[in-house]
């Protein structure tokens, strides 16, 4: 299953791997809203925990049909199937792979871009410590969602449809703990929603993943 | 190992494609299957091989025991032909792609990354890659499309080899490899009566 997982990111790496996609899809969003906004620092104070978490979300979500849909185009998803590895082993190897390939560089730039929004200081910790619990949320969601669409051509649009609402939980609660952060107040109750969220997907979702696969394989 | 098939029936987009499809497949022995193009032979192997399941009828070798090629190679272009083996060969848990490179001439090309090859060195790969699953039943679904005639002799004497160890093949192919010991299986003759009768549920499962 390693050898999975480096292949996997060593593919995202290489050439037309799609890696810097999501990061530069978040770039592009951090950069932009300041100049929507207008020059007003309060206003940008206020909405950037929450800008920040929807560009994660956005990006994340930018390059989940890769996931599975070129493994299902070349065959290799049907050599996978027949292989030693189980299934469950296979989609988690696939969301582990997306998420160190997307989620954390998205948490890595996170903290970066916060300054362009004027994120105040006591905010930065808080900031990452919601991404880094709610983006392995975002890649198993997505994950789930990509084995859902497998077999669908072009299926992007109809995948993000069916990932969009399973987001909106991780998005509510990770955008609470970094504005509450950011406000100075206490946010253990978010944060422990946060990672309960997570813990769920990535105890159940891999499960229903390899399931709806196998469906879709036939 | 022996493989017994007793009585499959396989569905393609829940239309029966063959039924009451029977065959034995000594250890040591090769089988081709022949039959009009549509007539559901890759359904027939992609059933066997555990990739969908039958209808009815039981398959006695467990799904442990079989390698199956498809009509994709699953090759990644950006990893050179070294990777790509060497990745399957982990996945199997197997060390040691150099026989494998070796058995269809791609030594030379180890390090060229998959997308550059032609359409023939690429299927050469994917039939390289049986090599390093170590699995005892080869499931082939036309192996030797793009492949010349020289491939076509490697891919013969890769299939011998494999005979003489103890293995087999169940394929499915138009040209004659000249196999001496394989026997042929007409599918022709299972194909499914046509049924008129459509379940109306079935439509929305």
């Amino acid at each position: 299953m390693i050898a999975l997982l480096i292949r996997d990111v060593r593919l995202a790496i290489r050439a037309g791997g799609g890696f810097g996609l999501g990061l530069a899809f978040f770039l592009i969003v951090v950069v932009l809203v300041p100049f929507g906004v207008g020059p007003r620092t309060e206003l940008l104070t206020s909405i950037a925990p929450g800008i920040l978490w929807l560009g994660a979300l956005l990006a994340c979500l930018l390059s989940l049909d890769r996931i599975l849909a070129l493994d299902w185009e070349d065959g290799s998803l049907d050599l996978l199937a027949t292989s030693p590895l189980p299934m469950e082993g296979v989609v988690s190897m696939k969301a582990l792979a997306h998420w160190l390939t997307t989620g954390l560089p998205l948490v890595i730039a996170a903290p970066v871009l916060a300054i362009m929004l004027n994120l105040p200081p006591q905010g930065f910790g808080p900031l990452v410590l919601s991404l880094i619990l709610g983006t392995p949320a975002l890649s198993v969601i997505g994950t789930f969602g990509a084995a859902l669409t497998v077999g669908v051509k072009r299926g992007g649009l109809l995948l993000s449809l069916l990932v969009l609402p399973l987001y909106v939980p991780t998005l509510i609660f990770g955008a609470e703990v970094s504005r509450r952060g950011a406000e100075g107040m206490d946010f253990s109750t978010p944060l422990a929603m946060l990672a309960g969220i997570t813990c769920g997907t990535i105890a159940i979702l891999p499960f229903a993943s390899a399931a709806v696969l196998r469906v879709n394989l036939r | 190992m022996e493989l017994r098939v007793t009585d499959l029936t396989v569905t393609r987009g829940m239309l029966r494609v063959l039924c009451g499809v029977s065959f034995t497949l000594a250890s040591g022995g090769a089988l081709i299957l022949r039959g009009p193009n549509g007539i559901g032979k890759t359904t027939l192997l992609r059933s066997i091989s555990g990739l969908q399941p039958p209808l009815d009828g039981s398959i006695s070798a467990p799904a442990e025991s079989f390698a199956y090629a498809g009509h994709a190679d699953g090759l990644k272009a950006t990893l050179s032909v070294a990777e790509n083996l060497e990745f399957w060969s982990s996945i199997f848990g197997r060390g040691g792609v150099g026989t494998a490179l070796e058995a269809f001439e791609l030594t030379p090309l180890a390090a060229r990354p998959a997308g550059m090859l032609s359409a023939g060195q690429k299927r050469r790969l994917g039939l390289a890659r049986l090599l390093v699953t170590g699995r005892p039943i080869w499931i082939l679904d036309e192996p030797t499309v793009s492949l010349d005639a020289d491939a076509v002799a490697m891919f013969v004497a890769a299939i011998r080899a494999h005979l003489g160890a103890g293995g087999s093949a169940l394929m499915a192919t138009h040209i004659d490899l000249g196999i001496a010991e394989a026997r042929v299986l007409d599918v022709t003759q299972f194909r499914a009566p046509a049924s008129g009768a459509f379940e109306f549920d079935e439509a929305f499962l």
